[in-house]
């Protein structure tokens, strides 16, 4: 069986060690190429799955891209640990160590000068929820409505229920009340992001995530990243606790710390 | 002082980790470098863009001035975005008719 190359991140050399029990995409150990003053973080990974066609194919398969997701976002969680990795996007293959010696002399320096900027730092995601209450209670009024027996496919219109205007009007008010929750959670959200950005060396509003995808409940109004130095992490970490519970109806959700992903492209 | 070793504990890291956290970081984010197994570039940000718009409420993505199929270096060129505009209108439309249909789902 053939081997390519796949690569995770460029760093400078490190003295530490990963984990032993570390594997990457496919299984394999990564390992560390030296080439001048940067290393590349790679394992080889077989033809027959990260060749051109197939792995077009597999890019198309959930669960396939999210075992290689994992174990990609694994290997850069490892390197965070020890030092500042630049992480690639998953899916950089080449054909053998020599091709990867190319790209780095290539690249050296981009590599460097970004490695530079990002030494010492990490990312934190955050982002808020809107959970609303009124959202909830609108929802159970609804199926309130529904439970009702035998009659609750007309609704309302059973026993000792309220009268069509009433629901009507029930409904509407309570449409209204999850609007004005959606807005106060989106002032919040704009406090939150402007108090964090002036913690954080530099920042990156990502789209929000649907439910569908993330499973998380409630409508995600920020997902924001923010490039902060280790040494200062706690600290940014304690101001975004304190936001918790600050506001009834609007979850705040700290992850990371994470490799600077979202900062390590060219500044925009 | 606090000691710059102590890192708070990983939040929502490790097998927990929010797929949708982790595709977004792993698939869209981080250095893009054409290996030399020519996985088409185009081919990983067009699945992205896919995956981008299942992770994404888009209205609230443009409310919020976040238009990154526009100015990402790698799709800056003028009939790729053309493409990828009609697309998203596109995938939008459905996304809002099963969203429609799922409401009505919901209600009663």
């Amino acid at each position: 069986m053939t081997g390519l190359r796949y690569v995770y991140a460029v760093c400078r050399p490190f003295d530490a060690a990963l984990q032993s029990q570390l594997t990457g995409v496919a299984g394999a150990p990564p390992k560390l190429l030296h080439h001048r003053g940067l290393i590349a973080v790679v394992s080889t990974v077989p033809e027959r799955d990260f060749a051109e066609e197939p792995l077009r194919a597999h890019l198309e398969d959930l669960d396939w891209l999210t075992a290689t997701a994992r174990a990609h976002q694994g290997v850069i969680d490892a390197l965070t640990t020890v030092t500042t990795p630049l992480p690639l996007r998953l899916g950089t293959v080449f054909r053998d160590d020599s091709g990867v010696r190319m790209m780095l002399e290539a690249r050296e320096g981009d590599f460097l000068r970004t490695l530079d900027r990002l030494t010492g730092r990490v990312e934190w995601g955050v982002k808020v929820y809107a959970e609303s209450a009124a959202a909830e209670s609108a929802e159970s009024v609804e199926s309130g409505e529904t439970a009702q027996g035998p009659d609750a496919e007309n609704g309302w219109v059973a026993g000792k229920a309220m009268s069509g205007r009433d629901y009507l009007r029930r409904r509407s008010q309570s449409v209204k009340e999850r609007e004005s929750g959606l807005r106060k959670a989106e002032d919040f959200a704009d406090r939150l992001h402007e108090r964090l950005a002036s913690h954080a060396e530099d920042s990156r509003l990502h789209a929000p995530q649907s439910a569908q995808l993330s499973g998380a409940s409630g409508r995600n109004v920020l997902n924001a990243a923010y490039l902060v130095p280790r040494a200062q992490s706690e600290e940014f970490v304690e101001i975004v606790d304190r936001t918790k519970g600050e506001m009834p109806g609007i979850r705040v959700e700290l992850t990371g710390p994470w490799a600077a992903y979202s900062f390590a492209g060219e500044k925009p | 002082m606090t000691s710059p070793s102590r890192l708070p504990e990983p939040y929502g890291h490790d097998g927990g980790a929010n797929l949708a956290d982790i595709l977004e970081r792993v698939l869209d984010k981080g250095v893009v470098i054409a290996g030399d197994i020519r996985i088409n570039l185009l081919d990983i940000e067009l699945l992205t863009i896919k995956l981008r718009l299942i992770v994404a409420s888009v209205d609230k993505a443009k409310e919020m001035g976040i238009d990154w199929w526009e100015d990402d270096p790698a799709l800056s060129s003028g009939a790729r975005r053309k493409e990828l505009a009609r697309e998203n209108a596109e995938l939008r439309e459905r996304l809002a008719a099963l969203e429609t249909g799922r409401a009505q789902e919901e209600s009663p």
